[in-house]
């Protein structure tokens, strides 16, 4: 077969296996960036044009949005931002960044979303969904008394109980590798296979699954057809393999509207094809960097349709396209190719952006010109995070790839049901105050006693603590359930998942808010005074702190160990609660930006956090508590436990002002590698890297319009800076910047 | 034996080569108008206490940051002011392999043990003639010419830094005189000119220490690194 032409290797021929693909034929690149090229004429034409309509859309909040049409993978007219000069081709909708209205996670959601840009819900539209139910109203027909009351009250937030939940990688690198036709023939070989089985309820869902995958499939086929490529068969250079596996993604998108819709990892795979076609000399350096660029352009341009409330939480219109790059082979050779390259020189090609969420997979053993590139885009543009390969390749094997901001999956063999995160810190308060709420002052977790101490006793604080974890952890399993439960019924990700192979294993990933507060506050009543406030009904509304306390962010073992023993316990506690369809639990120490919203709803903590005041994001120390520097401070996050405990994922954000990072722009990047090799060997799972000054940022808020591009990394991913709201803003001030005077 | 200690950096990427795990010490002879330490001056001022015991213990916790080039810097504060805890705690970084650095304005005699276990000395220049030394730090510039005359007799490495006032050094002359200084010195690996900053004027405030260099602001960058390039010239020819 002449798409095949010049390709090693049997296995990944005979069935579905693009890791084995990959391995057989890829080329390591150990050489520096001196090969890059810029971008081409037709690329700024389009880069041009699609900074103006980004100005119109910041103005406006969206660009536009499409009422009618009701979401589906073939349902939209081909839409093109300049045709002539476009070698990667597909948008959502018939135009570019005009958004989808999905209703198929909730009607509310979407009419609220469309009302708050001043668009109104076509009639035709509306009437098609009251004979169809959605994830929402199957949530809410199911949620439990105390999930509600856990809801309401803010201990569980961000569920994705009336939107897509998304973090869902399809193997997009398929479509290209097999084309459509291969892979409706393996699937409908596996309905087959699936007869046989004890037709279960399982059984019959996952017919009923793969069936709907298949119809998805020819849909991907015919969306492709309106824009003029057959994709049946095997794409047979780097433009079509390209084109192929972004269509495989758009799909994906045109869908799904899910919190985070990731690429995986498609650099490497592609670069076999780039190879192949600079070897035969059909392709030239300046067209494989135009490819790229135009792909990259094209996920930048992926739009959502939110809410203002949605957007408090997930601030500056994220979609979480990430695309993981680098990483070694387990056999101890690096995955770094010239595309690795390419894709994070977009970042100069078409200047720097928050998306796609760019995501090196860090390993001491990455080759060292690659380690200094990444140092060095990082430093120009903020714009990469950092994973550790280490941790994660013994778990999932060499072909995973980063969902959403910290979540690893194995790409197309593995899935996750995201499930948002609990408050530790208001938890601890409701351990203190017997389940009431400090804020709404109302009963939400039962059967919890009241301590009535004029000052908190450690121990005693502790045991309460770990009651009231207990037993929110049944409800936070409930809830993570139910949502799913409904969401595969009435919300399936038909596409993504006919990119997975159909016996799949699951993981359900929980997560945490307020962790460094819950912490320094257990230090502070261990190590200090505290004696909490108490309003007229006993609820402690305040805390005065006598004395010091070890804080964590300071690599003192007294408080640090304090937090690792505080996972593990949560992460014990989900576990006792079966997941459904035998998803393994996972946790995470990952608030994105719902930090700010967190905090504003929790009251005050007995670290002497008053209430109302924005919680650090993720796993980072409390702004301004860490004061021995920025390695202790990574030192303290790279002792929390990832394997076997928050294998969903650790985030930390380190800015630091580029001044203190070295004299000379080379000192920069040789101490930025040494950082990062040093913060990994520790143990530690993701950075975000930020090099800039507060005062550039305070004139950028200061001055909306005047820094365009500003691209800053928040909490496992990039946003503009200017989409941020002023309250996320005087946030990002607010953290701690390492410098030295 | 305890050494007091003023506060560490845990990140120090400025102070030596690569990444540094800077150690503050407390206590200094010399009182120099542009310092911005001035809460180091006083030995038995509130400080931390450390056994070279335990500061190793903490510093290691850091080594797989140091890789091939970073290691531990000892600054202050005047670190010779506490000569046998830092003896003691160099040689436990040589032990275990670690890359020391001394920064120090040479203002203490008796340090030819210590240099026996330091891979780099940056010293500060604070004058170059008995009247310039004087001016700026209160002291007699004659332990810093013998300290930078032992450290060019055994040939050890040496970082030279010199901060740059408006006003009162930044102008050709001294550079003229730096370049003479200079010149004759072998085991110069480098040389760095700092634009002086008002970054620690609070402090004086805090302090309730008179500051000498009211009102005078900040060097500026361009110049500063005229200045510098200017000496760089100048050591070639």
């Amino acid at each position: 077969m002449e798409a095949y032409e010049g390709f090693k290797g049997e296995k990944w021929k005979k069935e579905i296996d693009v890791k084995s693909f990959i391995l057989d034929n890829y080329t390591e690149y150990t050489g520096d960036d001196s090969f890059l090229t810029g971008p081409t004429e037709k690329t700024k034409r389009l880069n041009d044009k699609y900074a103006e309509m980004s100005k119109i859309e910041i103005e406006k909040g969206i660009y536009d949005v499409d009422t009618k049409t009701v979401s589906g993978i073939n349902n939209y007219k081909p839409g093109y931002l300049i045709k002539e000069d476009e070698v990667i081709v597909g948008f959502q909708t018939d135009e570019p960044l005009k958004r989808i209205t999905n209703a198929f996670g909730g009607m509310r959601m979407a009419k609220q979303a469309l009302e708050a840009y001043g668009y109104k819900i076509d009639e035709e539209f509306a009437k098609r969904f009251e004979y169809r139910k959605t994830h929402n109203e199957g949530v809410f027909d199911a949620y439990t008394t105390d999930i509600r009351k856990a809801r309401h009250a803010g201990l569980l937030t961000g569920l994705p109980d009336a939107y897509g939940r998304g973090r869902i990688i399809g193997d997009y690198r398929r479509v290209a590798l097999y084309g459509i036709d291969r892979l409706v023939e393996e699937k409908k070989k596996d309905l087959v296979n699936l007869e046989k089985a004890v037709l279960d309820e399982e059984m019959i869902r996952l017919r009923e699954e793969v069936s709907e995958q298949i119809k998805a499939l020819g849909e991907i086929k015919d969306m492709a057809l309106s824009y003029g490529f057959d994709i049946s068969k095997p794409a047979s250079n780097a433009k079509e393999a390209t084109q192929w596996l972004y269509f495989g993604y758009l799909a994906a998108i045109k869908e799904n509207n899910g919190a985070a819709m990731s690429l995986g990892r498609t650099s490497t795979f592609l670069d076999i094809y780039f190879e192949r076609d600079l070897r035969n000399g059909i392709l030239t350096e300046s067209e494989a960097q135009e490819i790229i660029d135009q792909f990259i352009m094209k996920l930048r341009m992926a739009r959502h349709l939110r809410t203002p409330e949605y957007n408090e939480l997930f601030a500056g219109d994220p979609t979480w396209v990430t695309e993981s790059i680098g990483g070694m082979t387990e056999n101890g050779k690096s995955l770094v190719t010239k595309n690795s390259f390419r894709y994070l020189h977009t970042l100069y090609n078409l200047g720097s952006s928050p998306e796609p969420n760019l995501t090196v997979l860090w390993s001491e053993n990455l080759p060292e010109n690659f380690k200094k590139f990444c140092a060095k885009v990082s430093i120009d543009t903020d714009a990469i995070q950092y994973e550790s390969d280490e941790l994660m390749r013994p778990i999932h094997g060499c072909d995973y790839a980063i969902a959403c901001c910290v979540s690893a999956m194995t790409v197309g063999k593995q899935m996750q049901f995201f499930g948002a995160r609990c408050n530790l810190a208001k938890t601890l308060l409701y351990a203190i105050n017997g389940g009431y709420d400090e804020v709404k002052k109302e009963l939400v977790v039962d059967g919890l006693d009241k301590i009535t101490d004029e000052y908190l006793n450690y121990d005693v604080v502790r045991k309460a603590y770990s009651n009231a974890m207990k037993k929110i952890a049944k409800t936070y399993v409930d809830a993570m359930n139910i949502i799913h439960y409904m969401h595969d019924k009435y919300a399936y990700e038909r596409g993504q998942m006919a990119l997975h192979d159909t016996k799949l294993s699951r993981l359900m990933a929980f997560g945490v808010a307020g962790f460094s507060v819950a912490v320094d506050s257990l230090s502070a009543i261990k190590y200090a005074k505290v004696k909490p406030i108490r309003d007229e009904n006993g609820i402690a509304v305040d805390f005065e702190v006598e004395g010091e306390f070890p804080k964590y962010g300071n690599d003192d073992d007294r408080v640090d160990l304090i937090g690792k023993e505080l996972l593990e316990e949560f992460y014990n506690d989900l576990k006792e609660h079966p997941a459904y369809r035998g998803a393994k639990h996972t946790l995470s120490v990952l608030t994105i930006t719902s930090n700010v919203m967190y905090g504003k709803k929790t009251g005050s903590t007995p670290d002497g956090r008053k209430a109302g005041v924005a919680f650090a994001p993720g796993a980072n120390p409390m702004h301004g508590r860490d004061s021995s520097g920025a390695l202790a401070s990574l030192n303290s996050v790279a002792k929390m436990p990832y394997t076997n405990c928050c294998e969903d994922g650790i985030s930390n954000t380190f800015s630091i002002v580029p001044s203190a990072l070295g004299h000379s722009k080379e000192e920069q990047v040789e101490n930025l590698v040494n950082v990062l090799d040093g913060y990994f060997e520790k143990g530690a799972h993701h950075l975000n890297v930020n090099v800039l000054n507060r005062e550039m940022l305070i004139d950028a808020m200061n001055n909306p319009g005047k820094y365009p591009t500003l691209t800053i990394r928040v909490s496992g991913y990039a946003v503009l800076f200017d989409k941020l709201s002023r309250a996320h803003q005087e946030e990002v001030i607010a953290r701690t910047f390492h410098e030295k005077l | 034996m305890l050494g007091k200690i003023n506060s560490i950096e845990t990140m120090g990427l400025v102070d030596g080569p690569g990444v540094r795990f800077v150690v503050f010490m407390q206590g200094c002879p010399l009182r120099c108008k542009f310092c911005h330490n001035p809460e180091t001056w006083k030995l038995n001022d509130k400080s931390d206490l450390y056994t070279p015991e335990e500061l190793i213990k903490k510093i290691l916790n850091y080594k797989p940051y140091f890789k091939h080039n970073g290691g531990v810097t000892f600054s202050g504060g005047e670190p010779l002011m506490q000569k046998e805890f830092l003896l003691e705690t160099l040689k436990l970084c040589k032990e275990n392999g670690i890359h020391t650095c001394l920064d120090t304005a040479g203002s203490v005699p008796g340090y030819e043990e210590i240099l026996k276990y330091t891979d780099l000395v940056i010293f500060d220049i604070k004058g170059v003639t008995e009247e310039e030394y004087k001016n700026m730090t209160g002291s007699s510039n004659k332990n810093a010419t013998e300290f930078l005359n032992y450290c060019q007799k055994i040939n050890i490495p040496t970082w030279l830094r010199v901060v740059i006032v408006p006003g009162i050094n930044d102008n050709e002359k001294y550079v003229k005189e730096l370049i003479n200084y200079i010149k004759p010195l072998k085991n110069i690996e480098k040389i760095e000119f700092l634009p002086y900053h008002t970054l620690g004027v609070h402090k004086y405030e805090e302090l309730k220490i008179p500051y000498s260099l009211n009102g005078v602001s900040d060097m500026d960058n361009d110049r500063c690194k005229k200045l510098e390039n200017m000496l760089k010239e100048g050591l070639k020819s």
